[in-house]
């Protein structure tokens, strides 16, 4: 090359073939290998101008290498510019080729539930927990004597035909009552008593609503001074955790040997709010749990001073709950471990 | 216990509606379970004269015009034999709603609404009814057992409804008793405190009666068990003569569905009934001996009772005697030798507090029960056992059924008549309670409650019935005021005087929770399964005689033998589990429970025995495999960072070639294995499954472990992925083993390829694992791991023949 004249001539002869080449050009890599003839450092044209640079006269030097530097500027922006252009028609064909249907059917983590009886125990320890009541687990099988005589039910007492009983020798049965466990607290302990006692229970009945074992849970507190309101107050609590804060409880007189007085506890339906329904039979109430202030006896059995503590206990049957709470009619499903009823029953 | 209202408006005049007296029995402590009207399917049944009454002919039928008390008489037609112009019979009106009958006109079968028609081209505009159409039978009103039509006395007034006049306006509740309250198994004990609910007297019962001055000389009455008997009354009567009972008795006994038989044996039936005392008759004549006496049987003594069963009894039944034999099984029936019969002419009273645990056992025994044994059960107290037996010589007379000897023999054991002194704080009373009751307001329901009360201070001064034996201190005055006062009373509160507490679960129950999770989170769900199995489900799993599991504790009286032993493994729930389910059709899926078993520490039982807390798993579908269920098993290591080991072993019950002891820390915690397919077959299981059991007691020392962080490694780890040449026989454990042992900077080992195949030889397999090295206190050199995978190889070399793959 001699002067600048013969430089513009090639430099617009460049730019023809550049611009001519680009538009049949396809993707990133065709742009790449496009790119290489003219900008390549060994081997492309527009490099290979800067080489020229030897047979130019020395004051045209200057505006030649401008020229050249000019070129390559307008070449490489051409070049991004078209690369920028064919990598986003790349990127929305590659999102095209990947559309799904996402009506279709979720890929799940599976994950089982805890028993719908784990789940309210559960709720019941947390509630019970928070003011300052210790889990007891008594034993499934038990003496006559914890089981009945230290709860007050001597063995001609006919509070014991209240509860069919099964017999494993004429000393050990499997306990009727989650009961039995208080006086094995009572006896390794003395008052304060705050104590939840949860577990299996045995009666000998057979049918929808009654299984020949169950789940109980006891509460039991001894300390000075407790009362018939405290007991309310208490289960106030509990119903309204449980069944919502607008449920209340009303006590009717009852009797069980081990607490005197003695109350049945009913719940305001909370199906109904009260007005009467199916569930609550038309009543406004349900039934729940039976409660009352510990018999003096029983603690004198356990070597606590009656004169000086006094205690509430109350025992309420979880599945009654978990069946009332998630209207589950039969109590036999509970115990099928049938995926279909487990399944329903989410603990979140 | 049944209470028809009229009869207890005898005691206590109830000046509230039914519903109301329901409601505050109810606040009280005393459930109406049921209450219901007598005539309550009948309706729109009016007194009815009968003005003409013309046959139509050829049949049996009436047309009769009937005076209903309406502008114009109906037409009816009418089929009964007994029609007549001018007679008064109950009308049933169109719409009316009365009993339908077979074509016996004596069988119920259902209820029917009365429609107009017509019979024999006749209008019929109701239905002249009977007795049975009516539900009442002729105890509940004389000539109403007639198969016709009921007659109405001349004196009923036309149009008037007929169920005041048949006594189907009365209401019947169906009270429940708790068992503290035997003295409320009566209609005059629920008299007592319907009275005391409504602050009213009660009235007595007519309790007079004049003695003869007939007497029998030198008869005695002996109780040899005074611990089973502490009150024997006996009164003769002569001159009786065996009747039908008055109407009115008969309506009564027909209301709490007692028959009727005779006057004698009604008496007794009636104060069952009235004061909660059972009583019985023996026929006088029938007596030999001039004595009763009141003794434990003898072993084998046999009695007949009156329903002509015989028993063989022992020295833990109570029987009475007459001077030669037993005459009575005591509480429970009668002997047949001295059952009152239609020519009884003399007969001696019973009336005897008998001990309830006795005669409840002797009744369950036996298999011989009665009304009086229930009620004897439920405990009777002496008060009502005198009362009842001047009752009945009061009835004797009243009814004309004989004359009232002056024989009264009474054994009794000392117990008082007389009220107890019962003192008690006021404060403590209310102490119980949480709330201030106005002593006034203590004073009024112990006065209704017939306590007859003082104040004096603080001090309550009670006087308790001999009536009521529940009273023993003050709690049950607390029970009795706010029963009265109202639970609505009570203020609820939150323990204002109790000690705060610290409370929550314990490491284990903590533990047990997080296991429980840890599972669900395997995707499987939570059962819970009976503490007790069938004796067949040891045989399914095929357990040997003498295998440990068969050692099971027995239920003495299990509802079924299938409930009847307590389970020493839950392998049976959980295959069962999984059969059931794919039965319902869930072809796969994992339960796992936690519970108890039941290892005896002796059999029969002398002291408790273990109950361990036991996990167990199941599995099951196409999807699992052993493989499956050992990354559940794993799952429990985990939870508790432990590490298992597994090794071969062998179930009766499950796949030879595909079971594991799990192994912890040197002990054997547990196993897992594939169901065999004898199971499978016999459980109707279309899909394989998986089972595991893990004795949680091995693992609690685990429970409380803590887990401490590992410092980061400060040098770089190097990998060696090393493909391995074996004889098929070799484990996989066996060469992990190795190669751990083999080089100390080992860190891990994992099996990522397992190859089979002529390539390498048949009897040959590869298996490829990835190893990890770490270094301790100091970089590796740069040969330092190429000479740690020499050693390996040349361990594994020398020990199992193992080559590395070419």
């Amino acid at each position: 090359m001699q002067d600048l004249n013969e430089l513009k001539e090639v430099i617009s002869q460049i730019k023809e073939e550049i611009t001519g080449g680009i538009g049949s050009l396809e993707n990133s890599k065709a742009v790449y290998e496009f790119k290489k003839n003219f900008l390549d450092s060994k081997n492309g044209k527009i490099s290979a101008l800067m080489k020229e640079m030897r047979n130019i006269p020395n004051e045209q030097k200057a505006n030649f290498g401008k020229g050249v530097n000019e070129l390559k500027a307008w070449a490489a922006e051409k070049f991004d510019e078209i690369d920028a252009a064919l990598k986003a028609k790349e990127a929305t064909a590659r999102y095209e080729k990947e559309k799904i249907d996402v009506t279709m059917p979720a890929v799940k983590t599976k994950k089982g539930n805890l028993h719908p009886v784990t789940q309210i125990r559960n709720e019941l320890i947390d509630i019970f927990a928070s003011m300052g009541f210790d889990v007891f687990e008594g034993s499934e099988i038990e003496t006559d004597y914890y089981n009945f005589t230290a709860l007050n039910t001597p063995a001609d007492h006919p509070a014991r035909d209240m509860q069919d009983t099964f017999y494993l020798s004429p000393e050990f049965l499997l306990r009727t009552q989650t009961s039995a466990g208080q006086i094995h607290v009572m006896e390794a302990k003395k008052p304060p008593i705050k104590i939840l006692s949860p577990g299996k229970v045995f009666r000998s009945d057979d049918d929808a609503t009654h299984s020949p074992m169950f789940t109980q849970m006891e509460g039991l507190v001894v300390d000075k001074g407790i009362t018939l309101c405290d007991l309310q107050g208490m289960l106030n609590t509990l119903v309204q955790k449980i069944f919502g804060a607008d449920t209340t409880t009303r006590f009717r007189p009852s009797y069980f040997p081990f607490t005197e007085p003695s109350v049945e506890v009913d719940v305001s339906c909370f199906e109904c709010k009260g007005k009467g329904c199916r569930l609550c039979k038309g009543t406004g109430w349900i039934e729940v749990l039976g409660a009352g202030v510990v018999n003096r006896k029983v603690l004198a059995n356990c070597d606590i001073n009656p004169d000086e503590y006094s205690g509430f206990a109350f025992g309420i049957g979880i599945e009654r709950l978990a069946m009332l709470k998630y209207g589950i009619n039969n109590i036999k499903m509970l115990y099928e471990s049938d995926l279909r009823v487990l399944e329903q029953i989410n603990d979140n | 216990m049944l209470v028809p209202i009229s009869w207890l408006r005898d005691y206590v005049d109830i000046d509230i509606d039914i519903d109301e007296l329901e409601r505050r029995l109810f606040a009280s402590g005393f459930e109406v379970e049921e209450k219901y009207q007598v005539g309550k399917d009948i309706s729109g049944v009016v007194v009815g004269e009968v003005l003409t009454c013309e046959a139509i002919p050829d049949t049996h039928l009436h047309v009769c015009m009937v005076n209903v008390g309406g502008a114009e008489p109906l037409q009816i037609c009418c089929g009964a034999d007994n029609v007549c112009a001018g007679g008064k019979f109950p009308v049933a009106l169109p719409g009316a709603q009365v009993y339908m009958t077979a074509k016996d006109h004596v069988t119920v079968e259902g209820v029917m609404t009365i429609k107009k028609g017509k019979l024999r081209g006749y209008e019929s505009n109701g239905m002249l009814c009977s007795g049975t159409e009516l539900g009442v039978n002729e105890d509940m009103y004389p000539g109403a057992g007639y198969n016709g039509l009921l007659v109405l006395p001349a004196d009923a007034v036309v149009g008037a409804d007929v169920k005041p006049l048949l006594g189907l306006d009365d209401y019947i509740f169906d009270v429940s008793i708790t068992a503290n309250r035997p003295d409320c198994q009566s209609i005059y004990g629920i008299a007592r405190e319907v009275a005391a609910i409504l602050d009213k007297p009660v009235k007595e019962p007519a309790l007079d009666y004049t003695e003869s001055g007939i007497t029998k000389d030198g008869f005695t009455v002996t109780v040899d068990a005074p611990d089973l008997c502490p009150r024997y009354i006996a009164h003769y009567v002569t001159d009786v003569k065996i009747e039908q009972s008055p109407a009115w008795m008969r309506r009564r006994l027909a209301l709490v569905g007692v028959n009727s038989i005779s006057n004698i044996v009604d008496i007794t039936n009636y104060i069952l009934y009235e004061l909660g005392q059972p009583m019985h008759a023996f026929d006088g004549e029938f007596l030999e001996g001039n004595a009763i006496n009141v003794r434990r049987a003898a072993d084998g003594e046999k009695i007949v009772t009156l329903d002509e069963k015989e028993f063989t009894l022992n020295h833990n039944n109570l029987v009475i005697c007459d001077g030669v034999k037993p005459v009575a099984l005591a509480g429970i029936m009668g002997g047949l030798n001295s059952e009152i019969r239609e020519t009884t002419n003399s007969v001696m009273f019973e009336a005897a507090k008998f001990a309830r645990d006795n005669i409840r056992k002797s009744s369950r025994a036996l298999g011989q029960s009665s009304d009086s044994s229930q009620r004897y059960a439920k405990g009777v107290d002496e008060y009502a056992t005198v009362m009842a037996m001047k009752r009945a010589l009061h009835l004797i007379e009243e009814l004309g059924a004989g004359r009232v000897s002056s024989t009264h023999v009474e054994a009794n054991s000392g117990n008082s008549l007389e009220p107890r002194v019962m003192k008690a704080s006021v404060k403590a009373v209310n102490g119980v309670l949480g709330i201030e009751v106005p002593t006034d307001e203590i004073v009024r329901i112990m006065k209704a409650l017939n306590f007859n009360p003082s104040i004096d201070g603080d001090e309550l001064t009670i006087y308790v019935p001999a009536y009521r034996e529940d009273m023993e201190s003050y709690p049950d005055i607390s029970e009795e005021v706010i029963r009265m006062y109202g639970f609505d009373k009570l203020v609820p509160t939150l323990m204002p005087t109790a000690k705060i507490t610290a409370g929550g679960l314990n490491t284990r129950q903590k533990a047990e929770l997080k296991l429980k999770r840890a599972m669900t989170s395997t995707g499987a769900y939570e059962g819970v399964h009976y503490s007790f199995f069938s004796p067949a489900d040891l045989d399914l799993l095929g357990f040997a005689a003498d295998a440990p599991e068969r050692n099971a504790i027995r239920i003495l009286n299990p509802i079924n033998e299938d409930l009847s032993l307590m389970r020493t493994t839950l392998m049976p729930q959980m295959i069962h589990a999984a059969s059931r389910n794919m039965k319902r059709g869930r072809m796969e899926g994992r339960v796992f429970e936690l519970g108890n078993k039941f290892i005896p520490k002796s059999l029969p039982l002398t002291e408790y025995p273990d109950e361990k807390p036991t996990l167990a798993m199941v599995a099951w579908g196409s999807g699992e495999n052993f493989y499956t269920l050992k990354g559940m098993v794993d799952t429990v290591a985990d939870t508790f960072g432990l590490t298992f080991e597994y090794v071969p072993t062998t179930k009766p019950f499950l796949h030879p070639y595909q079971t594991a002891e799990v192994v912890c820390g040197g002990e054997v915690v547990g196993f897992l294995g594939k169901v065999t397919y004898e199971i499978m077959k016999a459980e109707d299981m279309r899909e394989a499954a998986y089972v595991a059991e893990i004795d949680l007691t091995l693992l609690e020392k685990y429970y409380d472990k803590v887990t401490k962080f590992a410092p980061l490694p400060k040098y770089d780890e190097e990998s060696r992925d090393l493909a391995l040449v074996m004889d098929k026989a070799v484990s996989c454990g066996q060469v992990e083993k190795l190669i751990k042992d083999a080089c100390a900077y080992v860190s891990n080992v994992t099996l990522f390829d397992v190859y089979e195949g002529a390539q390498i030889g048949l009897d040959k397999k590869s298996m490829a694992f990835s190893v990890k090295f770490t270094p301790k206190d100091e970089e590796f050199s740069a040969d330092a791991v190429d000479a740690f995978v020499k050693k390996i190889l040349k361990k594994l070399k020398n020990e199992l023949q193992i080559d590395l793959r070419s």
